[in-house]
């Protein structure tokens, strides 16, 4: 019988790994996508409780379509800095933006 | 071992391989599509947990606009010297030490909580969630605000992404 | 022996339960059964399709078409997917050979996908689901995935671009194809394929044809064929996306393209002209999909129609279209519909159709005058004088000098 259990380990699994790709990878985008796996692992992670604990009330599926559309906000704006970045600098590796570290 | 639980064993195997290529691979466009696989396996599991709504959400959301949009993105920045060097930064070790420590730690505190293995209770039957969730959204007892919140946010993440990658001429 | 499909899956069900298989795996076997029949259904439909659109095109264009395989040239299709199967396998310098060769498939499978959802008769159906119009977007989304990652494992300037077109298109013209498919939705208070059909006692297109005509349009930027066909583009950019694939792999890009335009007539059909509704169909539901294929073959002929009798437009007139008139049309059509369907809660269903219809009829009226104003205007602008190139003063004495 497939428990609670399975899918909280699954999130956790899910948000570390989005976790290491955004503190070790260089190039911005690679740094966004990680922050979309840590994302998915919420939303998982409020799905399975809304499933597990209180499928009668809606409250949780409300939070998940709220983070979704935090997430499709939180893209748009983000793909577009990197877009003005690399136009300015010629770069979107996070290490080479660093203009206010002189 | 139920059906339910092969499918869930397998689409797991597969999300988290992908999800370990996306923080991996070089290429950054297959990073990109090793996203997208690892977005479906994200989008099984809510069908997994009844939320068949928020499986095709997640496939119009993050398939259909934010992975084309990061495919975008990749292509329209690529730099022939990026691919060159190493794709992750120097201290990638410690990344990933604590990435392992913070999952331990997460599993360690889940377990030790008493609700770790409930099962899985029983739909309410009849009940249409996408109505109530329909409802439930837009009704001043419900959800309304955070529901209004959401869209001005989203309207006001249109107007800056356009503000920021305007190209200004001069 | 009125619902022919049903009783065969319950005959197999015993068969299978007599044998002693469980419950569960029944439920499997016939699940999978019921999707290879489907899916193999449609692709003999879209073999014939091929000689249809070439018999159709030619006589658009006063010849005659394929008439030397088989009688009419029925047999035209066979020897062209013969004639694809025995092509050299190309593969480009340079490509991404995995995405390269997965690419043609998701194109198919995307296509493909959206039958499950498309009701057949009132008992036959892939998967009736209450989300349906939102997983026919979502599929939609696959499409587009499927030409991006064609275009970039080419290696190719020219396939690159076709992508980028593409996306440009697709990206623009699902904003008003989702908000025109919201107004069926509404009006039917449901998102499932069958009860949006079943709500269709009269038929949506004579409720809302704004909505339909808006629907049409979109679905055919969508599908990238002509005056839409920027993506593919012959005589600008070769072939767009699929310039490099050769083969079969070609052809499961043509074959899902052109399955595509039947996929999108059927929903058409189902969200606006009542899909498998028609005389008789409650006592032999087996006409249902009679009657569904005729609607979508007269959908099709609509699209044939158009493709072959416009020309191709701009990129950048085909992007205004969109956000300038489409687009604020279709956002003003669902505000109307939405308001009025709650005023004209417990009125009958005459009154309800006719004021419908009639609050549509003024939409397109002030739509036109709209239009008029703004051509009048463009066609003074253009009218004008405007400044020839002329060379510039010093050059042109120079010139006189030189003279």
């Amino acid at each position: 019988m497939i428990s609670l259990s399975y899918f909280l380990v699954f999130a956790a699994a899910l948000f570390c790994i989005g976790l290491y790709g955004v503190l070790a990878r260089k190039n911005a985008i690679a740094i966004l996508m990680g922050i979309e796996l840590m994302l998915n692992a919420v939303i998982i992670n409020l799905l399975a409780f809304w499933r597990f604990r209180s499928p009668e009330m809606i409250a949780g599926q409300v939070f998940a379509v709220i983070v979704f559309a935090v997430a499709a906000a939180e893209v748009a704006v983000g793909l577009a800095l990197f877009i003005s970045i690399y136009r300015r600098r010629n770069t979107i590796a996070a290490d080479e933006i660093d203009l206010l570290k002189w | 071992m139920t059906v339910l639980q092969v499918i869930f064993l397998i689409t797991a195997v597969v999300t988290l391989g992908g999800a370990v290529l996306v923080v991996t691979v070089r290429n950054l466009i297959h990073a990109a599509l090793w996203l997208i696989l690892t977005l479906f396996g994200v989008a099984v599991m809510y069908g997994l947990l009844s939320a068949t709504f928020f499986t095709v959400i997640q496939v119009v959301i993050y398939i259909g606009a934010i992975a084309i949009l990061m495919i975008f993105a990749i292509m329209l920045t690529r730099r022939v010297k990026q691919e060159a060097g190493s794709s992750v930064n120097k201290g990638w070790w410690l990344a990933g030490l604590m990435s392992l420590v913070l999952f331990t730690a997460l599993v360690w505190m889940f377990s030790t909580w008493s609700g770790f293995q409930t099962t899985l209770p029983v739909m309410p039957a009849n009940v249409d969630m996408v109505k109530v969730l329909g409802t439930a959204l837009v009704s001043p007892n419900g959800y309304v605000i955070p529901f209004e919140i959401a869209s001005v946010l989203l309207l006001a993440a249109l107007i800056g992404a356009v503000v920021v990658a305007w190209e200004r001429k001069s | 022996m009125s619902d022919p499909v049903n009783s065969i899956a319950e005959w197999l069900r015993m068969i299978l339960s007599s044998w002693g298989l469980s419950e569960g795996l029944i439920t499997v076997i016939l699940g999978v059964l019921g999707v290879v029949i489907l899916a193999s259904f449609v692709l003999i439909v879209d073999i014939m399709l091929v000689w249809i659109e070439r018999k159709i095109v030619a006589r658009f264009q006063d010849r005659f078409g394929p008439n030397r395989v088989g009688p009419y040239g029925v047999l035209q299709p066979i020897a062209d997917v013969i004639k694809l199967l025995i092509k050299e396998d190309i593969m480009p310098n340079g490509a991404d050979k995995f995405i390269f060769n997965i690419a043609p498939i998701i194109a198919l499978a995307a296509v493909l996908l959206l039958w499950a959802v498309v009701p057949l008769a009132p008992t036959i159906i892939g998967a009736d689901i209450n989300v349906a119009v939102l997983y026919v977007v979502a599929i939609g989304s696959l499409g587009t995935l499927a030409i991006i990652m064609a275009g970039w494992a080419s290696n190719n300037k020219y396939a690159l671009l076709g992508a980028f077109r593409t996306v440009a298109l697709l990206i623009a013209y699902e904003v008003p194809m989702i908000i025109a498919l919201l107004v069926p939705v509404l009006l039917a208070r449901s998102m499932g394929m069958q009860t949006i059909v079943a709500a269709q006692s009269t038929w949506y297109i004579f409720v809302v044809p704004l909505a339909a005509v808006i629907l049409f349009i979109s679905s055919i930027a969508e599908l990238g064929r002509t005056p839409f066909d920027i993506s593919e583009a012959e005589s600008e950019i070769v072939a767009g996306f699929h310039i490099e694939y050769t083969g079969m792999k070609f052809g499961l890009f043509y074959a899902g393209e052109l399955l595509h335009a039947l996929t999108v007539s059927a929903l058409i059909s189902t969200l606006f002209l009542g899909g498998w509704r028609g005389p008789f169909v409650d006592q032999v539901p087996i006409l249902g999909p009679v009657y569904l294929f005729i609607k979508s073959f007269f959908v099709y002929y609509l699209i044939m129609w158009i493709r072959y009798s416009f020309p191709r437009v701009r990129i950048d007139q085909m992007l205004g279209f969109n956000w300038k008139f489409l687009t604020p049309l279709a956002l003003c059509l669902l505000i109307v519909v939405a308001i009025l369907d709650k005023l004209l809660v417990g009125t009958s269903q005459a009154v309800y159709v006719l004021v419908m219809l009639g609050a549509n009829l003024m939409i397109v009226w002030a739509t036109v005058l709209i239009l008029r104003k703004y051509a009048r205007v463009e066609r003074k602008r253009i009218g004008e004088e405007r400044p020839v190139a002329v060379p510039p003063d010093t050059e042109s004495s120079e010139l006189v000098g030189q003279e």
